[in-house]
């Protein structure tokens, strides 16, 4: 089968010394970072997106992918030893995890996440490899209506299908979009919304806006909640292996969690979360132990977390194969393909397949590192734990203006990160969620060229976009994600859709 | 939208910050309409042009102005919790002096000082302190990324003293 010699070629490129280390660097990096308290994988990604800059695009991707699933596991650490989850998607793994921790199980909950986390991106990753080449064949058939109709489909299951308010969700998803519009037309030439600055013609650049609305803004956040003392990190006592009976309660649950969690990331459907917490309910449904729900099951950190690496896995299938970002970490790995000139997409598997299929490769072999790698360190990420807040912040904001001032040493450029740092501050403040303004400013500008073709093509028809069958699916899915939650949410049953937010720090 | 130290205000009252925010969107709508407008009418054969799709976010911004003015008047927004305003100054004033005096003192000295006026808004008062330690440390990253991974990063006195 065709999929299988990509994948062994995709095996060979990944496995190339220098890409090995390439791959080490990036989990160590996505680890340490991932693992420090209120850094979640899209921040660890947008983060050391510039420890990139200087290798060539295969290098830089393949760091980038450890980076991405370092980040994750580093999360879940986090969740566990600290009940302060660093990423939204860890907050069930927090529930169990944190409870065991303190009953003196952190050792076989760490290592339970960990084996679970490895189990997940296994399956998940081999499944993504081999569901891509069919969506790369359905998405050929695509034109600028489906593509426009998916990217709607997109913006609202990101913005207001969940969290806590269809008003701000939308709310965010349409300042992104109009910072989209700043900058050159890219079909006519025209500049707008630039307002006769030079530096404005190239538009906002998303890693800039990432990392000030997720760097910046919680720090200020965080600062402005005052001392509240320190977080309480639990120590690891005993031993870090898990009993047979943990290995025998553990396992199922590591797969139910696969089955969920990577359909949902694989949907445009956003976030890690939602997969999380349907495991979580899953798991205490099936249990033999209810009594233990509450206090520390073992299933309920090993299904979810579980979930959320196989979803985080889905959400490469719609990035890599559509060029679609489901969250903001997908969205800030596109700036990541962007920056080499790189569009992914469908074309992408046919002109650069070398590179594709590495990348996948090499997200098989970063998760087989993070499994050698952590538990033998635990430690050490415990100690990263333990810095101090003052110095925590404040090291993040070095390294988060060091992104910029790497990418453009312009005093203009650091004007924008802390302008945008404090309207990331301000809609923490008022309950505004993050994601949909950074994925805005990355797809806006894809959108908008899909709808240009398809309304050019049809001369200012706008039913045409209606008429393709697939698109109007599509379409008639994204009205009913926007209606269905307004609905709920008026008849009083918005606390599940709230819980369910997808924002990610 | 500006920083939000508005107080939270009782709850079936009209959110007074609520409804600056509608005023926030409704400005920025009237910013897009004002710009697009000038730009020449080149929707060509097809009525689509670069003022479509800018027209069309500027008129989903003034309606969910509208919308944010009537869940203000219905105190649908959520309580805010008390936000401290002197570490928020602390840490914008070291982010401001980092941009002022980049390109004059160099990467080491200005990021050391948005390092240690962070650290004061978290509570570390002993500039003194802290200063030398953001300093020495931002002149080891300057060190990493300038000379090993080839970021080009802004040389200062400092580092020209070594370099």
């Amino acid at each position: 089968m065709a999929t299988f010699d990509f994948l062994l070629q995709g095996l060979l490129v990944a496995a190339q010394p220098m890409n090995l280390l390439y791959a080490l660097i990036g989990v160590t990096l996505g680890t340490a970072v991932g693992v420090l308290p209120g850094i979640g994988p899209a921040l660890t990604v947008a983060l050391l997106l510039p420890v990139t800059y200087r290798l060539d695009p295969g290098g830089s991707l393949i760091m980038f992918a450890g980076i991405y699933y370092g980040g994750m596991y580093g999360g879940s650490t986090t969740s566990i030893l600290l009940n302060t989850p660093g990423e939204s998607a860890s907050i069930v793994t927090a529930l169990e995890g944190n409870k065991m921790a303190r009953a003196g199980r952190g050792g076989p909950a760490l290592a339970t996440a960990a084996i679970g986390s490895f189990v997940a991106g296994l399956i998940a990753t081999l499944g993504l490899a081999f569901i891509a080449p069919y969506i790369v064949k359905l998405a050929l058939v695509f034109g600028p209506r489906e593509y426009f109709a998916l990217m709607v489909l997109a913006f609202v299951t990101v913005s207001s299908a969940f969290g806590d308010s269809t008003l701000r969700g939308l709310t965010s998803l349409f300042v992104g979009l109009a910072l989209a519009v700043v900058g050159i037309d890219q079909l006519t030439g025209q500049a707008r919304l630039s307002f006769g600055v030079p530096e404005l013609l190239d538009g906002i650049e998303v890693t800039t806006l990432a990392v000030a609305m997720f760097a910046i803004g919680e720090t200020l956040f965080i600062a402005a909640q005052g001392d509240k003392g320190p977080d309480k990190v639990e120590a690891v006592r005993g031993s870090v292996w898990m009993s047979a009976a943990d290995w025998a309660r553990s396992w199922k649950a590591w797969l139910r969690g696969t089955v969920i969690g990577f359909p949902i990331g694989a949907m445009p459907a956003g976030g890690a979360e939602i997969g999380t917490f349907l495991s979580y309910a899953t798991e205490k449904r099936l249990t033999k132990h209810p009594e233990e729900f509450g206090n520390g099951a073992i299933e309920g950190v090993a299904g979810p977390e579980a979930a959320n690496n196989a979803s985080a896995a889905g959400t490469l299938v719609p990035l890599l194969t559509l060029g679609l970002p489901t969250t903001a970490t997908a969205a800030i790995m596109l700036a990541g393909f962007q920056q080499y000139g790189l569009q992914p997409g469908p074309l992408l598997f046919a002109t650069n397949p070398q590179l594709v299929w590495g990348l996948i490769a090499s997200l098989l072999i970063a998760n087989f590192m993070l499994l050698v790698l952590n538990l033998p360190l635990i430690g050490l990420w415990v100690k990263l734990l333990t810095i101090p807040k003052p110095w925590l912040y404040a090291g993040i904001l070095l390294f988060a203006t060091l992104g910029t001032i790497g990418a453009n040493p312009s005093v203009y450029e650091l004007g924008m990160l802390l302008a945008f740092g404090l309207l990331g501050y301000a809609m923490r403040v008022f309950g505004y969620p993050i994601a949909p303004v950074v994925v805005g400013l990355i797809l806006g500008p894809l959108a908008e060229q899909q709808l240009r073709r398809a309304l050019s093509i049809s001369q200012g028809d706008i039913t045409v976009l209606f008429t393709s069958p697939i698109a109007a699916v599509l379409l008639v899915i994204a009205a009913a994600a926007l209606i269905v939650p307004l609905i709920l949410r008026a008849r009083g049953r918005g606390e599940v859709l709230a819980q369910l937010a997808a924002s990610e720090d | 939208m500006t920083k939000g130290h508005h107080p939270s205000t009782p709850t079936r009252r009209p959110d007074r910050a609520a409804l600056f925010i509608a005023a926030v969107l409704a400005a920025i709508a009237g910013l897009i309409f004002w710009d697009v407008s000038r730009l020449t009418g080149t929707a060509g054969y097809s009525q689509v042009g670069p003022t479509t799709v800018p027209y069309a976010i500027a008129w989903c911004l003034l309606g969910l102005s509208i919308w944010t003015v009537f869940e203000a008047l219905r105190g649908d927004f959520p309580e805010r919790e008390r936000q401290e305003v002197a570490p928020v100054i602390w840490i914008v004033a070291g982010l401001a002096a980092q941009m002022l005096l980049l390109n004059v003192a160099g990467f080491s000295i200005a990021t050391g000082i948005l390092f240690a006026l962070t650290a004061r808004g978290f509570g570390k008062r002993r500039l003194w302190l802290s200063l030398p330690v953001g300093i020495v440390l931002c002149f080891v990253v300057w060190v990493v990324f300038a000379k090993l991974l080839q970021l080009s990063l802004p040389a200062g006195p400092l580092e020209r003293l070594f370099f």
